[in-house]
């Protein structure tokens, strides 16, 4: 429960923060650099003298919406591949198997690395800084994630597809296409919802990597990943810097690991008491 | 047994050609050219940077390229690094013993942690030390190692001043200072990948404890008169192991990540970030080779898993 607050406060904050607080993000002042909290900037500013508040707030913009479309991604593709599996028994679905396990034993982290170093900049050139990283960074996260919740969805439809109310929709002439959409899919979904939280925390932490190795979004979008990669250097210096930010991914990250808890108790028909 | 293992190696030849095969595909279609900085430097005139290109066999199509390279790869020429001019093989076995001894010992710290803690916790589910654990396990896993390992270096090697935070492979103290300073400059990477890696697991061996400790099995061995520990271990443990053993596997992909990570904030001399290195230089040969080098990893030890599940559950056959 109070996470589940926690989470709201800081997507309300994330979202209209940057209208309460309009300090510009960009706004050099070598005079107040490396400064600690202040009433000024209440967390302090950064080498340039920016202020950090304005930062973390338009970051976390970028690193919860990454959170959020990379699940997305993941789920879609899952769910369509874990139900084509499901449905189709035989060569599509050992085909589709085959290749989830071929990505599952992919390395992500250095492919992940790999591809947005690779594809970047021509992503880039075509449609902005900010649009192609994104969208590249979105894609790829959510493309190396799918797995798990294809291998659920397809579970659950092989035990579902068996199920009496299937089969009392298939005598009653439902075609497949209605069977799967009005009756399998929405009782396949109770695990994936759960899954899906987490992934999104997954997702934070992922770009968070990303950017903290210096492969994510380029140095004028400050991510949580990217203010922690820059505050690196200064930590004997300035180490408010590196611990709001680090404290905003862990605090994120932590309130959604335990709302996905809850639901998943909530949701767990076999949960010890 | 023996010919399990050997239908395994082949089911996991066609995995490996697809992973390079993917990998290489990646790497061909991507804009980056090892011979960019060539094409722009006025010194080289084009004819040598296109007999170069020639050379390396750059200008032929995808496919044969990826034959050619499979065929090397096969007779153990691994390539040569473009930038560092050594053959790749030798650049990677410089570093791959380092990974190894981090990662390694990470995994047992982990180990260490988790089997007692989620062992007993599952064995007094709710209780105030079950509660504690899974709070601090919470925490462990949803703090990113980037973080953990900063934070670190704050309190132990800036503030308190008792480690270093720059790692080296290269200390030649003999005797025992040597070992100890060896050891010292290790605590802080370990701590960071094995703890992160505890805190799931003790979930996971907490869940498939729970699993398996209501079971009629177990309520029979009571019966007999067993005592706990012995119930414990050898009738409970051993049942929630299997699990257990396979998303240990099935997440060793994660670690090898985390280790990328964590030899980044350590600047630990390992393999990760040679990677790093190398794909910040464009250099193919090594960026092939060090990908395929974890997904060899990573299948080796999904294979180590289903050996690991017979010695663990005998019903498990290998036909």
């Amino acid at each position: 429960m109070v996470s589940s607050v926690v989470l709201v406060l800081m997507i309300l904050a994330v979202g209209i923060g940057p209208f309460i607080w309009t300090v510009p993000i960009n706004d050099i002042d070598f005079a107040a650099h490396l400064a600690g909290p202040s009433a000024a900037h209440p967390l302090g500013t950064d080498d340039l003298g920016q202020d950090l508040l304005a930062r973390m707030l338009y970051g976390g913009r970028i690193s919860i919406a990454v959170g959020l479309v990379a699940m997305g991604v993941a789920v879609i593709v899952g769910v369509l591949v874990g139900a084509v599996a499901g449905v189709s028994s035989g060569m599509v679905d050992a085909g589709l198997m085959w290749l989830t396990d071929l990505f599952l034993s992919l390395p992500q982290l250095p492919l992940l690395l790999l591809i947005i170093y690779l594809f970047r900049d021509t992503l880039t050139k075509i449609m902005g800084a900010q649009v192609g990283t994104f969208l590249l960074i979105v894609i790829v996260i959510g493309g190396f994630r799918w797995m798990a919740v294809a291998r659920l969805v397809r579970a659950q439809f092989l035990s579902l597809r068996e199920k009496e109310f299937v089969e009392a929709a298939r005598a009653l002439g439902a075609s497949t296409r209605r069977q799967v959409t009005k009756h399998i899919l929405p009782n396949a979904m109770g695990p994936v919802i759960v899954a899906a939280t987490i992934y999104v925390a997954d997702a934070i932490i992922a770009e968070s990597t990303l950017s903290f190795l210096g492969l994510g979004f380029p140095p004028d979008i400050p991510t949580w990943g990217r203010i922690l990669y820059d505050a690196k250097d200064y930590l004997d210096i300035a180490p408010h810097w590196a611990l709001f930010a680090g404290g905003a991914i862990f605090i994120t990250v932590l309130a959604i690991n335990f709302v996905g808890d809850g639901l998943r108790d909530a949701l767990d028909p076999r949960r010890i008491l | 047994m023996t010919r399990y293992i050997v239908r395994r190696l082949l089911i996991a030849i066609p995995s490996l050609l697809g992973i390079s095969l993917v990998l290489y595909t990646i790497l061909a279609l991507a804009p980056g050219d090892p011979f960019g900085d060539l094409a722009s430097n006025p010194a080289v005139p084009p004819a040598v940077a296109e007999a170069l290109r020639q050379k390396f066999g750059l200008n032929d199509p995808i496919m044969l390229r990826y034959w050619h390279w499979l065929m090397a790869m096969l007779h153990g020429d691994w390539g040569f690094s473009f930038v560092s001019r050594v053959d790749v093989d030798q650049l990677i076995l410089q570093r791959l013993p380092t990974t190894l001894a981090v990662i390694g010992a990470s995994q047992v710290l982990a180990l260490a942690v988790a089997l007692p803690v989620g062992i007993y916790a599952a064995i007094r589910p709710y209780s105030l030390f079950d509660q504690i654990a899974s709070t601090f396990a919470f925490i462990g896993f949803s703090l990113p190692t980037f973080f953990t390992g900063l934070v670190l270096i704050l309190i132990f090697s800036i503030q308190l001043d008792w480690l270093p935070f720059v790692y080296r492979a290269d200390i030649s103290t003999p005797g025992l200072l040597g070992v100890w300073l060896h050891i010292k400059q290790a605590i802080m990477p370990v701590m960071v990948l094995g703890l992160f890696q505890g805190a799931s697991w003790t979930r996971f061996v907490r869940a498939s404890v729970l699993d398996a400790i209501r079971v009629d099995h177990v309520t029979t061995a009571r019966a007999k008169g067993l005592k706990e520990r012995a119930v414990v271990l050898r009738h409970i443990v051993r049942n929630a192991l299997i699990p257990v053993v396979t998303l240990i596997a099935l997440q060793l992909p994660t670690v090898f990540g985390g280790a990328i990570v964590t030899e980044q904030i350590f600047r630990v001399p390992g393999i990760g970030s040679l990677l790093i290195s190398s794909i910040l230089a464009n250099d193919t040969p090594v960026i092939m080779a060090v990908t395929f080098i974890f997904a060899c990893l990573v299948i080796a030890f999904n294979l180590i898993a289903d050996l690991l599940y017979g010695w663990l559950d005998p019903r498990v056959s290998y036909s």
